[in-house]
């Protein structure tokens, strides 16, 4: 089903729309982000084609992107050349692509791997990226934040091809099944002597992911140090939630750096955000306050949290988690 | 091993602690009278060039900013971090919206005038937050990127990078000549010393403008409009955990 929609304001060529998403995977299932991204994408009107590069894995996760409904053919590129999904090596595929088929509109997560490696492929194709977007109002305007969500923006672009990063928060996730697209080898002669991947060093957890989870507790500089994050992570077993954390207890090395929530690190909205020792910093604030229910502890009163939050607690976290760890549990 | 030359870029930004208001004409944010700062990223780009120059690794560092006669004071203020030189691109009357492709199409022109082994630059600009220029760069110089970078370590013109990922941590090498992207936790940036902020006033500026570059920065992209988020209003305090988990039960978050 394909919409033509013709802007006669944009000096674009009044070409359909036609998208291009970036499957972010990691060899053996598409990232949830991902079906946010083809929501966002099949907003623009116009087939919606799927891309996924790697190393290993790659036809197993086009089989799996060619069943999300929205998608109407996915592309798999796989060679040793793209290990690790090095930005040199995939853009090369990415504008391979692109200039065998002329897409006007290539998407991405709003993720760190989506924004490191479509600003490239902007520079290459003299086209001005669009970060993080949270809304489409036609093939040509977006909305984005900036000012660490603290103002809205409404951009139009006049490249001839747009070039955009969606932050999933703000789009529903395509369903996981229904679709049936076909899927195509692509075979790009990628040769990158400039950059290597060495390795990965994923944090490993049975917890749900922070970027998806429904329910997510976060911990501040009032956990005072690593060790104490350990009835967070206890709390969120009860309650089948992800940890997070503010940028103060991931600089002071409380916990590793993917658990940043906020303006520079991960932006989550949850259906419950629990912000434990968390004071409520304007950066933190832009990672969180699209969470539906905000609940905030902290034993100061006048804490920032307590202007966002839906429930507060003014109490010790020291005291306060551990007899919800108990409630809980007694429920 | 004479050292690397390495280009920092830096931008003057509102303050992170600034409270921003939009303008009344909705098409951008109240700037007049307003506290600036250099963009906390940026602090850290110059602080890792700072460090590169102590441990000999760098031998020259010089700093690049765009943007209006103000600029300088941020250029200064790096060069009291501990930058040999600055360049001042100074934005003319209409170039205000300087945006990323244009930012990295001024820097691509100062790397071909300075040729420099690294180009170091913040992850993201706190204003605009987009987290784009150095990957722009990167591409029009078809030179290897290192974005988000928590670690860097410099080895016979290999660089070796650490960064920050949604799922961890990944390590990285490029070779130079190479743009990387300053995250938050690269290093902790020295504040600039009285003695240092004299010291930095005999340092050079040049200035040039946009024109003399010859680099187009016509923007790409045209605001239609800037406007408040929607408030979230406070909600209400509960007087201990047993009222807590009953409301977090009444909504159904607990299972």
């Amino acid at each position: 089903m394909l919409r033509c929609v013709r802007k006669l304001a944009t000096p674009s060529i009044g070409r359909c729309a036609s998208t291009l998403v970036l499957v972010e995977h990691n060899g053996a299932a598409v990232n949830p982000a991902t079906l946010h991204t083809i929501t966002a994408a099949n907003k623009l009107g116009g087939p919606v084609h799927a891309l996924v590069v790697g190393d290993s894995g790659c036809q197993e996760v086009a089989a799996a992107a060619s069943q999300i409904p929205g998608v109407e053919k996915v592309l798999v590129s796989e060679s040793s050349a793209l290990k690790g999904q090095i930005s040199e090596a995939v853009s090369a595929v990415i504008l391979d692509v692109q200039a065998k088929n002329n897409y006007s509109h290539i998407l991405a997560n709003g993720t760190v791997f989506g924004k490191n490696i479509l600003p490239r492929i902007g520079a290459k194709l003299d086209v001005a990226p669009i970060s993080d977007i949270i809304g489409v109002q036609s093939e040509d305007t977006f909305v984005r934040t900036i000012y660490a969500g603290n103002a809205i923006q409404t951009i139009q672009s006049i490249d001839p091809v747009k070039i955009v990063t969606v932050r999933s928060t703000a789009f529903e996730a395509a369903p996981s099944e229904g679709g049936s697209a076909a899927t195509e080898t692509v075979e790009v002669d990628v040769s990158n002597d400039k950059s290597e991947f060495i390795e990965a060093k994923i944090s490993k957890s049975d917890r749900p992911e922070l970027a998806s989870a429904n329910i997510v507790i976060s911990g501040g500089r009032g956990l005072k140090n690593g060790e104490n994050f350990e009835m967070l992570y206890t709390l969120a077993d009860k309650m089948g939630a992800a940890v997070g954390a503010s940028r103060a207890a991931v600089d002071a090395g409380y916990v590793p750096s993917d658990l940043q929530v906020g303006q520079t690190g991960k932006m989550i909205a949850p259906d419950l955000y629990i912000a434990v020792g968390i004071s409520g910093a304007i950066q933190h604030l832009a990672g969180m306050k699209d969470s539906k229910t905000i609940v905030a502890i902290n034993k100061d009163g006048e804490a920032p949290i307590f202007q966002v939050s839906d429930y507060g607690l003014v109490d010790d976290l020291f005291k306060a988690v551990p007899e919800m760890i108990e409630g809980i549990e007694q429920q | 091993m004479s050292g690397l030359r390495v280009l920092v870029g830096c931008k003057r930004v509102i303050d992170y602690a600034v409270k921003i208001r939009v303008r009344p004409d909705h098409l951008g944010v109240v700037t007049d009278g307003v506290k600036h700062s250099m963009n906390p990223f940026d602090e850290n780009a110059v602080e890792e060039a700072v460090r590169m120059k102590q441990k000999k690794v760098a031998k020259e560092i010089i700093v690049a900013s765009c943007g209006p006669t103000q600029s300088q004071e941020t250029i200064r203020t790096a060069l009291a971090m501990g930058a040999d030189r600055g360049i001042h691109v100074e934005l003319a009357k209409g170039e205000e919206d300087l945006q990323p492709l244009a930012v990295a199409k001024v820097f691509a022109k100062l790397v071909e005038k300075e040729k420099p082994d690294l180009v170091i630059l913040g992850k993201q600009a706190i204003d605009d937050d987009s987290n784009q220029t150095t990957q722009l760069l990167a591409g029009l110089l078809d030179w290897p990127q290192g974005t988000m970078a928590s670690v860097l370590e410099h080895s016979d013109g290999v660089l070796k990078i650490t960064r920050e990922i949604d799922g961890g941590l990944e390590d990285i090498s490029v070779k130079l000549p190479a743009v990387v992207s300053a995250d938050l936790r690269l290093n902790e940036p020295r504040y600039a010393t009285l003695p240092n902020i004299m010291k930095a006033k005999k340092k050079k500026i040049e200035k040039m403008s946009v024109a003399d570059i010859g680099v187009d920065v016509t923007p790409r992209l045209k605001v239609q409009n800037v406007v408040d988020p929607p408030v979230r209003e406070a909600g209400d305090k509960v007087p201990d955990v047993s009222v807590l988990i009953e409301k977090m039960k009444e909504k159904g978050h607990l299972k």
